[in-house]
């Protein structure tokens, strides 16, 4: 045992790690609590990754795409608990990851030198809903046609540019095998390429700068200041988080399996009541409704204009807010998160109001 | 943050009879990793067996019916499928049927009918097979190809294995 630690210690600088882990501390306060989150993703992230694999297993995309997710679901032994838990840990990671990012927000934890950690954290939340948002055509039934082909039309809103673009990730005029095929390429191997170095950029800046202290923390004088060992105690809690995500993938995978409707059909009209995932069931709405104020077309680009302006300014956020970067209170940063928030929760709940 | 962070010790619970604990605690842990690695390990163990038990079923196939066989010409062969695996029907040229395993007994590969030579060959390595009684007649394979009862039926064949 200690000679197979000396030798392996020897060449891979197991103790500097040790070392590492050992300095490595995570604050204490009213909301460590809010810690948690981005871990909780990171383990989503690994279940997608297990359980994607495990899917392309029997997964083929094209024109047999429908029937492959059938037999997924009703024939091979346990099937329909993996599509299902791949399907409840992406809900679970996009939920977590918005925790995450807002918890972040409020805590202020965006300032000097944070900032590229909030960039990179937001490029990973647009490419997760990109995750979702290809993952969701390839069972290409019914729902999954309709959703891929009103989603669609947002990049086709895009002046000039955004017909040719649109047709290019559609494959063709119509959702057709060719979507599917595309979207297949798209969602399990150029996202996830774009994803992983970018998710290592973003935990290397986690454990370059540590855990983030609120500004009324940072107040504070050190010695009243608490915090934890990384090693072991902060992990276990990490773990033991981990697990209990585990517990209700597992939980509502089996007690409420995802289902598979009818198969895409270009002939059948839209089912009554449709509407998009809960993630972008906001923007879904936001644009429902800015299209009834201006109909058509420049109703469209508005309001993709209006989100697009949204999203810079939360990017631009640690820019903007130099207030809390020189630790003061910044009232307005936390209205402006405030406001987000709202509309967000707002037009999400009025889309489940209007689809109900 | 340059300041020496206060630690504070997260569980700090008195040592003296702490051993007996520990090891309880210990192999309590070490079970509920085990449950779990099990409660994972076991859906996905069988969901990538699925086809493997699918095949299994059948593969224990004892009978396959063959219509139309009947139609094959004197000297030549027909290659079937026996449950999961290829299989040879021959039509002699003495109007005699003769059926058998078409997999190669040494290394697996698939045999061929040979009606020029009257012999069966596998050309992986050389294997060399009596075309009626599947018997080993040169090269590396160590045993005779399995032979298959025929039996006519109303237009076509009806192969069995015992
Ligand atoms: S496999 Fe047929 S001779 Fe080797």
């Amino acid at each position: 045992m200690a000679n197979t630690y000396e030798y392996l210690d020897d060449r891979l600088g197991l103790s500097d790690l040790k070392a590492l882990a050992d300095k490595k501390t995570v604050p204490l306060h009213r909301g460590s609590y809010w810690y948690y989150w981005g871990g909780i993703s990171l383990f989503c992230f690994i279940v997608q990754a297990v359980t994607g694999v495990l899917l392309l297993v029997y997964y083929r995309p094209g024109p047999e795409a429908y029937e492959s997710v059938r037999q997924i679901t009703n024939e091979i032994h346990f099937g329909w608990l993996i599509r299902s838990a791949h399907n409840w840990a992406a809900n679970i990671f996009l939920f977590s990851t918005f925790v995450h990012m807002f918890s972040v927000f409020f805590m202020k934890a965006y300032r000097q030198p944070r900032e590229f950690g909030w960039w990179s954290g937001i490029a990973l939340l647009l490419l997760g809903m990109l995750f979702g948002f290809s993952g969701y055509l390839l069972p290409m039934d019914e729902l999954a046609y309709f959703a891929t082909k009103v989603g669609l039309e947002i990049p086709n809103a895009i002046p000039l540019i955004g017909p040719p673009i649109a047709n290019l990730l559609r494959g063709g005029l119509e959702v057709s095998e060719f979507t599917v095929q595309r979207f297949f390429a798209l969602h399990a191997v150029v996202l996830p390429a774009l994803f992983l170095p970018l998710l290592m950029f973003h935990l290397y800046l986690v454990q370059r700068h540590g855990n983030a202290l609120p500004v009324s923390e940072e107040a504070k004088p050190a010695a009243e200041r608490k915090s934890i060992p990384f090693f072991p105690n902060f992990l276990a809690k990490d773990l033991a988080m981990w697990l209990i995500t585990l517990n209700v993938i597992a939980l509502m995978a089996s007690l409420f399996p995802w289902q598979l409707g009818p198969p895409a059909d270009l002939l059948k009209p839209a089912p009554l009541g449709i509407k998009p995932e809960w993630y972008f069931l906001s923007q879904f709405q936001t644009l429902k409704v800015i299209g009834q104020w201006i109909p058509g077309y420049a109703g469209e680009v508005f309001g993709m204009s209006l989100f697009t302006l949204g999203l810079v300014l939360w990017f631009l956020i640690p820019v903007f807010d130099t207030r809390s970067a020189k630790g003061n209170r910044a009232r307005m940063a936390t209205y402006f998160g405030i406001f987000v928030l709202t509309v967000l929760g707002l037009t999400t709940l009025w889309g489940y109001l209007a689809a109900a | 943050m340059s300041q020496e962070p206060n630690v504070a010790p997260y569980d700090s619970e008195p040592e003296d009879h702490s051993f007996t604990r520990r090891g309880f605690v210990k192999v309590a842990l070490g079970g509920v990793c085990a449950a779990y690695g099990v409660a994972v390990a076991y859906p996905v163990y069988r969901y990538l067996n699925s086809p493997v038990e699918k095949a299994a079923a059948a593969s224990k196939v004892r009978e396959v019916k063959l219509p139309d066989a009947d139609q094959l010409p004197k000297g030549s062969a027909l290659m079937f499928k026996f449950g999961t695996a290829p299989a040879l029907l021959i039509h002699h040229e003495d109007d005699t049927w003769v059926s058998m395993s078409a997999v190669c007994t040494h290394l697996g590969c698939t045999v061929e009918f040979q009606p020029a030579q009257s012999r069966i060959f596998c050309a992986c390595h050389g294997g060399e097979y009596d075309a009626r009684t599947g018997a080993v007649t040169g090269g590396p394979p160590p045993k005779a190809l399995e032979v298959y009862t025929v039996t006519p039926m109303e237009g076509g064949m009806t192969i069995t294995r015992s």
